[in-house]
This record gives C-alpha cells, sequence and structure tokens, in this order.
C-alpha cells in the first residue's frame, strides 16, 4: 500500500514539476531562438565564394537533460503496446535546440557571422543499475565564421 | 593550433597530410553529482553536474589530441569529430577525432 502511494506521489510530483519546467524551458528556448535567429546555423561544408572570411573556429555547446518519472512512467507502458513515444519526442527536441543555442551562443559572443558544418550527436546517459535511459546528451558543434575586426 | 570541423580552410593551402589525430578519455561521475542527477530524475530537467562534467572531459580529449597533433609537427587538426560512448552503466568515453596537417 504504502509502495503504492510511494509511486503515485512520485508520479504527480514528475508531472506537475517536469510539465512546468519543460514549458519553461520552451520559452526560454524560443525566446533565445528570436534572438539568434541573424547568426544562422549551416549543415553545409563549403564555405560560400563571396564569403571569405579571416578566420574560423570550433564552436560547440552541449547539454544533458533528464526525463521525469512521468514520462518514464508512460513509456514503460508505452514499451507494451509500442508506436511513438511522445514523452521522449519532447524530451529529445529540448535537447537538441538547447545544444544548437548554447553553440550559437558561443559563437555570439566570438563575434561569428555564421556556423558552418553544423553536427550534432546524441548520447543516452544511463542511470543506475537497470540500465534504463534517464537522460540524454546532446552535442552540437560546427565551424563559426568570424567577421574581421575592420568589418 | 587551428581547429575546425571543416575539410579544408579557406584561404590557406595544407602544405603535407599527417594523417588521423585523436583524443579521449573515459569518466566516470561521482558519487555527489550521481546523487544530484538521481533527485533530478524524478523532476526531470537540464542535469547542470552531467553537463558540466562532460565537458571538462570533452576539453580534456581535445587538449590530448592537439598534444598528439603538436608532436608530430601539425599546425592545424581539420575535419574533427566528436564521439560519445558509454561504457559501463557510470562511465562514458569521449573521443575527438580528426586530421593532422601543416598549412602554409
Amino acid at each position: 500500500m504504502l509502495d503504492l502511494i510511494i509511486l503515485i506521489a512520485l508520479l504527480a510530483l514528475g508531472y506537475t514539476v517536469g510539465s512546468w519546467q519543460e514549458r519553461q524551458h520552451y520559452q526560454s528556448i524560443q525566446a533565445r531562438e528570436l534572438v539568434l535567429n541573424k547568426l544562422p546555423a549551416i549543415a553545409t561544408k563549403r564555405l560560400p565564394e563571396f564569403d571569405r572570411p579571416c578566420r574560423t573556429e570550433l564552436v560547440t555547446g552541449s547539454v544533458v537533460i533528464s526525463v521525469d518519472y512521468f514520462k518514464r512512467f508512460i513509456s514503460g507502458l508505452r514499451n507494451i503496446v509500442g508506436g511513438r513515444v511522445s514523452s521522449y519526442e519532447s524530451l529529445i527536441d529540448r535537447a537538441r535546440r538547447e545544444a544548437i543555442l548554447r553553440m550559437k551562443e558561443e559563437a555570439y559572443t566570438k563575434n561569428a557571422r555564421m556556423v558552418f558544418n553544423v553536427k550534432m550527436e546524441t548520447a543516452s546517459i544511463s542511470k543506475g543499475n537497470r540500465g534504463n535511459v534517464g537522460a540524454v546528451e546532446v552535442l552540437a558543434y560546427g565551424t563559426a565564421i568570424i567577421a574581421d575586426p575592420q568589418d | 593550433m587551428l581547429l575546425t570541423n571543416l575539410e579544408y580552410v579557406p584561404d590557406r593551402k595544407i602544405v603535407k597530410h599527417l594523417g588521423l589525430v585523436q583524443g579521449s578519455t573515459v569518466r566516470a561521475k561521482h558519487v555527489g553529482r550521481d546523487l544530484m542527477a538521481g533527485i533530478k530524475n524524478i523532476f526531470g530537467g537540464e542535469l547542470v553536474g552531467y553537463t558540466e562534467l562532460l565537458q571538462e572531459s570533452r576539453e580534456e580529449s581535445m587538449q590530448r589530441m592537439m598534444q598528439q597533433a603538436e608532436s608530430i609537427g601539425a599546425n592545424a587538426v581539420l575535419n574533427i569529430r566528436f564521439s560519445t560512448s558509454s561504457i559501463t552503466a557510470g562511465a562514458s568515453e569521449l573521443f575527438i577525432y580528426g586530421t593532422a596537417v601543416i598549412l602554409e
């Protein structure tokens, strides 16, 4: 009986705090994306001829985001019937966008004009002995094209 | 040392290719951070401790790769790739590799 109460309490806590945090995070992501829209991040390998830069530098951004208890529970249920695990989709979406934003922020502080050849890497960080996925790490990296100070 | 994940450097010629250089670190998370992460796992959200840990380890891998590149006389590493793999439940490996070259 006590176990059930603890489970329900954890689920409720995970749901309320988790969804609140997700909303907050999405708001912050959207606000920062608007600001950093002027700094494009592109997956092209070749730089355009007309945009000859004077300096290139590697920029990276990474984030580790954990899923809340409620979502983990739901995804466990989803594992039985199969199908889209939408509770994890938003987690990975947040992590990717956050990683790109951090990479762009680093590029921005270096006065970059663009970020080229953006690559992303996702790694799941397993926690505990049960080996269930508790968190994902996303790393975004690219080459920042930094404008000449004289420009 | 110039580091980039492009396959060439604009406006500069590659004089010599020196082959692949790499750097890696295997890091385990420590108990304090693990405990915090365990609590965070209920609520969700960013695990700042882990983010920092992985960033530090990646920095170290990068240093090792740069050392290797320097020791063979390179002045730039091109086409850098990052890779992460978890080895056991507690540890992960951060691996960085690229092509060492001499630029004119």
